[in-house]
């Protein structure tokens, strides 16, 4: 019941601070967006990753389906419904949640692998699925192959956003912590015991994987009608390896601290265009600070060797 | 017909390179039984060992490109490489032995985005073109049933063939006929009864990323006498399908990768020259993702029971 009355509480925060939000700085708003699409990749990559432990690293390839998705139906059925602003409203959450659903298919198909692959095959799958996505859509004139895809509405702001954020975690939390999720652990700590203790594993894999590619699905379809413009490159490995990242460096299996990664990894890119404008530092300094990826690669290095469970998270089992 | 045997030609030609790259792969995953995600970026550092040792050799040699200049800077390249191979390993996965395969996994694809990036840093991001060494030239094949005269191959295809071959017949004599050979197949079997027996588990897995990492480097001169042009993200999409090769063959079966290399190879080609260019990766991730569904074990590899 409590936690049901935090989420009352935040989406009513949401609504509040939205109708003031239109007024800031663009810029400000942008990276403010930016952490709420954050917030909901990772804390369901974290669902996969973290609680069920099958490494998944086509997440970017989950989003390309919910942003293709839902752009494709508020481009051509987005005024089906009337062209009064709430009409037009409940249209692009609906195409959000058809997004979303789609992509769930998209994770049902990727799940179904993962039932006989674990650790590295897993994960080059799920790498070659998001290849596959991004190939399909480059090939599909109907989303604009390779040109990209444009002339959404901006329809995305403050409250969607952290709305849905404030869901996915609600979702993904209740989820883990009911006797029902408990099974997500299980999964991770031993498959083989969880499997003789009854428990049906592969219903378990299957399900992380689409709830989470649900809410990657969604966190498409808000990152494309925010931006207004998609490419198949955006939706590219290096994005999926932005938010393992952001899982890792949280903490496997720690939705806190998976969403304060997602605040800081945001926020991070940023902090860092800054610095590198800075014509006092020396000159190699401010090209590694340009490159955010030799950042985020030392990061993972540095990480794994010295505090593999992330910041906030439990350490794995030392397993022969 | 005339141009399917001249796209199976081409295919050769790629797949030789694919399955340099694949045996890497295959060796480490057979002692250490982990993919090392960083291997295709080994075989981009070998492109750019090329690309700076090439001018000196050049010089070396009195400004003339011909096979000793190839020779020399694929020997250099193929030690740089495995020095690189055995650093890597000393420094990011040695302390990570007996951690989760999890930890490895990240910190793998880790050093990959680093040297990637690194790359990027070092090399600058713009394609280079690679120094002339071998002056290269369009070969026909000799005349004997009339109408294939119209086939050739580029002389670069020619000797990237010739040297993988040469390199997987050395690779086979090290593996089957050597002390460490041995060593590395003991490894393999049974790590900790390979310790006991008195095998320094440390040297032979630096020996086998060594090894590895020199085929890789070589790969990476052969590509560049043949596509000039090389950037720091080559290692990519070379490193993914030659893992599609590895695990298409049967991963930690050596005869496997190289078939699977080829394999790979004449595939992509094909679809390329048939199909459509935007759907070569789609197209080799969807066999990888049928091999794995189909047959794990891959074309040639055993069947392993899984230890509880």
């Amino acid at each position: 019941m409590r936690s049901q009355l935090v989420l009352l509480l935040t989406l009513i925060a949401c609504g509040v601070i939205s109708t003031f939000a239109t007024g800031m700085n663009p810029y400000y708003y942008d990276i403010l967006v930016g952490i709420g699409i954050n917030i909901i990749l990772a804390t369901g990559l974290n669902l996969v990753n973290g609680y069920t432990g099958q490494f998944s690293l086509g997440h970017a390839g989950f989003m390309a389906v919910g942003a293709y998705g839902s752009s494709w139906l508020t481009l051509s059925y987005g005024y089906i419904l009337g062209s009064s602003s709430i009409a037009i409203t409940t249209g692009y959450v609906i195409a959000l949640l058809l997004g979303g659903i789609g992509a769930a298919l998209a994770g049902l198909i990727v799940g179904i692998p993962s039932l006989r692959l674990r650790g590295d095959y897993l994960a080059i799958v799920t790498l070659g699925f998001n290849e596959i996505i991004k190939g399909i859509i480059q090939n599909c004139e109907a989303l604009g192959a390779q040109r990209g895809l444009g002339g959404m509405v901006l329809h995305t702001n403050f409250f969607w956003t952290f709305a849905f954020a404030a869901l996915t975690v609600y979702v993904v939390v209740s989820l883990v912590n009911s006797t029902y999720g408990r099974g997500f652990l299980a999964v991770k700590d031993d498959e083989i015991a969880a499997e003789a203790m009854g428990i049906n594993t592969t219903k378990y894999k299957v399900l992380a994987f689409v709830l989470a590619a649900f809410f990657a699905g969604i966190a498409g379809g808000l990152y494309a009608h925010f931006k207004q413009f998609i490419h198949p490159e955006g939706f590219n490995f290096i994005k999926s390896v932005d938010i393992v990242v952001m899982v890792i460096l949280g903490g496997m299996g720690s939705t806190v601290g998976v969403c304060l990664a997602a605040v800081l990894l945001t926020i991070l890119p940023e902090f860092l265009r800054k610095v590198s404008h800075y014509e006092w530092l020396p000159d190699w300094f401010r090209h590694v600070a340009e490159n955010r990826m030799i950042l985020y690669s030392l990061l993972l290095i540095i990480l794994m060797l010295t505090r593999p469970q992330g910041l906030f998270g439990v350490r794995l089992a030392r397993k022969k | 017909m005339l141009e399917f045997l001249q796209q199976l030609i081409n295919g050769l030609a790629q797949g030789s390179i694919y399955a340099l790259i694949a045996l890497g792969y295959t060796m480490v995953f057979g002692v250490l039984r982990f993919i090392n995600f960083a291997h295709g970026d080994v075989y981009m550092l070998g492109a750019f060992a090329g690309f700076y040792i090439g001018p000196k050799m050049l010089r070396l040699f009195g400004d003339q490109p011909g096979y000793g200049v190839l020779i020399s800077m694929l020997l250099v390249t193929m030690i740089l490489c495995a020095l690189i191979g055995i650093g890597i390993e000393w420094l990011c996965y040695r302390p990570l032995r007996n951690r989760p395969k999890l930890t490895v996994l990240i910190t793998a694809i880790g050093v990959s985005l680093f040297l990637e990036n690194g790359g990027q840093f070092l090399f600058g991001a713009d394609p280079k073109s690679f120094p002339e060494i071998l002056t290269d030239r369009y070969i026909s094949l000799p005349e004997t049933w009339g109408r294939i005269s119209e086939l050739g191959i580029q002389l670069s295809a020619a000797i990237s063939m010739l040297v993988t071959v040469i390199l997987l017949f050395g690779l086979r004599h090290i593996v089957l006929h050597t002390k460490m050979g041995m060593a590395m197949r003991a490894l393999s079997f049974n790590p900790v009864a390979a310790s006991l027996m008195g095998i320094n588990n440390s040297v032979v897995i630096a020996f086998t990323f060594g090894l590895g990492s020199a085929l890789a480097g070589a790969a990476g001169i052969l590509t560049s006498i043949q596509q000039p042009s090389i950037d720091p993200l080559m290692g990519i999409s070379a490193g993914l399908k030659a893992f599609v090769a590895a695990v298409l063959g049967g991963i930690g079966n050596l005869p496997g990768a190289a078939l699977g290399g080829i394999l790979i190879g004449v595939i992509e080609t094909m679809v390329v020259g048939y199909i459509s260019p935007t759907y070569r990766d789609a197209i080799v991730f969807g066999v990888l993702i049928l091999i794995l569904l189909l047959k794990p074990t891959g074309l040639l590899g055993a069947s392993e029971q899984e230890k509880v």
